[in-house]
């Protein structure tokens, strides 16, 4: 079931268009990864979802209810982390905290604390004197203290120490099992592919690639790393077969993912002494997208 | 050891220069043309000697001394003398105004955004920044003295010779250094930008304050306060230099003061504690508008409180207001007895009108905290909770609305209070009530305009600032200027019925208030359908 549906959204400030066309679409229960270069429309996206900006053109759906018109029906069951974390600085983080959970409507003393002393905050300090990180804190108590069914997260962990990522993406694993949804907008690779289950790659306001991560790395190519007993003759004529390096009597090449099979089977015949065949990682995915087509920008 | 203290002082003084190449060129220019305009006009209005000595009659009023100063050379009135006494001070808290908010922003403001961090990290002395922008504004200040005084004196008036007109010059520079190193001081004691300028400000109330007290009571008293002092240099009159030297001196010690502090804090430190705060939030604070009412807290106490003593200044001088009035000769030939009301009465509706403007200065502030709200990206976190525009506009307009009656309540307490202790013939309470509330409905076309703004042209807010002061102008200066009415009618406060004087035209009065109902509302609806930037 959609729980967030975006399609062919488009924004445009003065003559700059900043989302041309964008198609998202969350299920409920799944972590989807949101990710692109600074500049591309991911927190423009966020924002339109959170009806903060008001979109061109194109429907933007959570729950079914539209972005713009039904903000506060919306957000009673919406957290969001905003990526750049603003509090007020005569206020204390806990203050904070209780405003936050308060206005979107549920109250659960016992879970604040615990997340105040899982991350690890002094909740008595003036916002002011906080860092990003800490700011940052903050804002995900808030948003995992109160009980919501959609988690719109911008970065969430560029401020947070390695420690507490980790208590991050245990919270987050924690509500995905609650069949509870998150879109999370990340820059950090390895934090969306351990987490999510599908992913969207956007680029100048527009989604490029789209899919769980297997379908995804199905589309590219696999690095392998061979030695053999004979040399291997004619490597470069085999189909799907690319980039050959040798370095130290060691083979590097890229494999297309549909051509493993025939592969493999031409390579056996010269006698393996090593083979090491590492699935592309999602920085190969972005970074082939990026590079391939000239960066992006 | 020392010089390492100021390396590259001067490349930094450049790039403060740089940032204010706009900002500082329009403060200059403004200072100096108004000044200059004024000047230009004011022979041509009071023509005769005859004409500036009917002046000077009702300038000797004890009103207009605590709204201006003291007036020299009242029995030969000069073209100098009353360009002095007319514009004197106003000019010279501009310019400390000036110095106020350019230090701020390139001290404390620039240490608490971090930037002073990354400046620190090149090789640049630890007291430079201060130095620098000291430096700055000094020599804006000196370039301000020069251009008003040889500005002045290129008008060729007869008695505004070039000492007169250079002393004019420095004393309004004089002040803008005083309050810049004043200003350098509280960036070191306080430890962010907001108190830095509270701090400021509420220095150069108090001064005004205490300069307007001791005018009409205690001489001493005045030259406590740097506004009062700087009056005492007689522009045209008498021109002494002491009080500019003197001003200039203290402002080398307080800069000499900052300076150490700067040495011996670390960066972005103040020397103000700050305390822990609460570990959960009260009741109160959980709502939008507990949100915006705690935010401002501290400065609706200060205002209210504010408000009540600048209604004690002004009323402290009724009763020498009705001893002059009474006395006064031709006074009362110029304005002639009306039913049943004193002269005090109706040198009253002035002070309540300056008063209401003065008064809606809070009330603006406290609407257009949303606007900075906004542009600090603090309300889209905000609205992504389950809140709904109206309700996040709604709460800092409320709070401007209710703000309007309270604020007006206190200042005419204050009137009031001062009055029955000073005055033999004592204006009723009642008086002051309808006289002050009369007065509501233009405070609220102002927030109403301000919410308007927000609504529609959320980067423009800052006209209303600039109404604003051409509201105040028009009443503050518009008799003696013999300004037009249709540039008091510009203003709602020139709409305003001048009771006790006039009947309240209740028709009028509802008009006003839909005017402000309106434009709150076409605010809401703008501010509902509009981005929220950030």
């Amino acid at each position: 079931m959609a729980i967030l549906k975006v399609n062919n959204l488009i924004k445009k400030f003065g003559n700059f268009t900043a989302l041309n066309g964008v198609d998202l679409e969350v299920s409920q229960g799944e972590i989807y990864g949101f990710i692109g270069p600074n500049g591309a429309g991911k927190t423009t996206t966020l924002r339109i979802l959170l009806g903060i900006l008001k979109a061109t053109s194109g429907q933007a759906t959570i729950f079914g209810m539209d972005a713009w018109k039904d903000t506060v029906k919306i957000h009673k069951r919406v957290a969001y982390v905003p990526g750049e974390v603003n509090l007020w600085p005569n206020l204390t983080g806990g203050e904070v905290i209780d405003l936050f959970v308060k206005l979107r409507g549920s109250n659960n003393k016992r879970r604040r604390e615990e997340l105040i002393e899982r991350f690890d905050l002094d909740p008595t300090k003036k916002c002011r004197t906080y860092s990003k990180g800490n700011r940052q804190k903050v804002a995900l108590i808030a948003a995992f203290a109160s009980d919501a069914d959609l988690y719109i997260l911008d970065e969430p962990t560029s401020g947070l120490d390695p420690l507490m990522e980790r208590v991050f993406q245990e919270y987050v694993t924690e509500a995905k099992k609650e069949g509870k949804s998150i879109l999370l907008s990340s820059h950090i690779l390895s934090e969306v592919e351990r987490l999510c289950d599908k992913v969207s790659i956007i680029r100048n306001g527009k989604i490029i690639e789209s899919g769980s991560l297997e379908e995804l790395r199905h589309l590219t190519r696999t690095s392998v790393v061979l030695d053999t007993k004979e040399p291997i003759a004619d490597l470069g004529k085999v189909k799907g077969v690319h980039n050959i390096e040798r370095k130290n009597n060691l083979l590097y090449f890229h494999v297309d993912s549909d051509q493993m099979d025939e592969v493999m089977k031409y390579i056996s015949q010269f006698g393996i002494i090593k083979l090491e065949v590492a699935p592309p990682t999602l920085e190969d995915l972005f970074m082939r997208h990026y590079k391939v087509d000239g960066g992006g920008h | 050891m020392f010089r390492e203290l100021y390396t590259n002082t001067g490349k930094l003084a450049g790039f403060i220069l740089r940032k204010d190449r706009i900002r500082l060129p329009v403060w200059i220019i403004s200072i100096v043309v108004f000044t200059f305009l004024i000047a230009s006009i004011l022979p041509d209005l009071y023509a005769t000697g005859a004409d500036r000595q009917i002046m000077a009659e009702t300038m000797k009023n004890p009103a207009i001394t605590v709204m201006l100063g003291p007036g020299y050379g009242l029995d030969n009135y000069t073209d100098g003398a009353m360009m002095a006494h007319f514009m004197l001070l106003f000019s010279a808290i501009a310019t400390g105004i000036m110095g106020i908010l350019l230090t701020t922003r390139h001290t404390r403001e620039d240490e608490e955004e971090g930037r002073i961090e990354m400046i620190r990290s090149l090789p640049v002395g630890p007291l430079s920044p201060l130095a620098a922008t000291i430096l700055n504004i000094t020599l804006a200040n000196i370039v301000i003295s020069l251009v008003v005084g040889f500005s002045l004196y290129s008008l060729g008036l007869e008695d505004m010779d070039l000492g007169g007109c250079l002393l004019y010059g420095a004393s309004l520079g004089v002040i803008g250094i005083f309050f810049a190193a004043l200003t350098g001081l509280f960036a070191q004691l306080t430890s962010n930008t907001r108190a830095t300028i509270g701090y400021s400000f509420g220095f150069l109330i108090l001064a005004y304050i205490i300069r307007g007290i001791g005018d009409v009571e205690n001489e001493t008293l005045s030259l406590i306060s740097p506004l009062g002092l700087i009056l005492r240099t007689q522009v045209f009159v008498n021109n002494y230099w002491w009080p500019v030297f003197l001003t200039l001196g203290i402002s080398v010690i307080i800069f000499g003061i900052s300076l150490y502090l700067n040495s011996i804090r670390d960066l972005g430190a103040g020397f103000i504690p700050t305390r822990p705060g609460k570990r959960n939030a009260s009741r109160f604070l959980l709502s939008p508008l507990g949100l915006s009412f705690r935010l401002q807290r501290t400065s609706i106490i200060s205002w209210t409180i504010g408000m009540f003593i600048l209604g004690i200044s002004y009323g402290s001088i009724l009763g020498d207001l009705e001893g002059f009035l009474n006395t006064s000769g031709i006074i009362q030939q110029m304005i002639p007895e009306g039913e049943g009301l004193s002269l005090t009465e109706r040198f009253m509706t002035m002070l309540m009108t300056i008063l209401s403007i003065l008064g809606t200065i809070p009330a603006l502030m406290y609407v257009l905290k949303l606007s900075y709200e906004e542009k600090r990206n603090r309300t889209e976190y905000l609205l992504s909770k389950a809140v709904s525009r109206n309700k996040v506009i709604g709460s800092y307009t409320l709070i401007a609305i209710l703000a309007v009656p309270i604020i007006q309540l206190m200042s005419i307490l204050g009137l009031w209070f001062a009055a029955i202790s000073t005055m033999d013939d004592a204006i009723t309470f009642n008086t002051f009530f309808k006289a002050g509330f009369v007065h509501i409905p233009a405070m609220w076309i102002m927030v109403g305009l301000a919410v308007f703004l927000i609504g529609y042209f959320p980067e423009h807010v800052s006209l209303t600032w600039l109404y604003l002061g051409y509201a105040f102008f028009v009443v503050y200066l518009g008799d003696m200027l013999q300004l037009p009415d249709w540039m008091s009618n510009l203003s709602p406060f020139g709409h305003i019925p001048q009771v006790p004087i006039e009947e309240v035209d209740i028709t009028k009065i509802f008009i006003l208030v839909l005017i402000s109902i309106v434009l709150t509302f076409s605010g809401f609806i703008g501010y509902s359908k509009r981005d929220i930037q950030g």
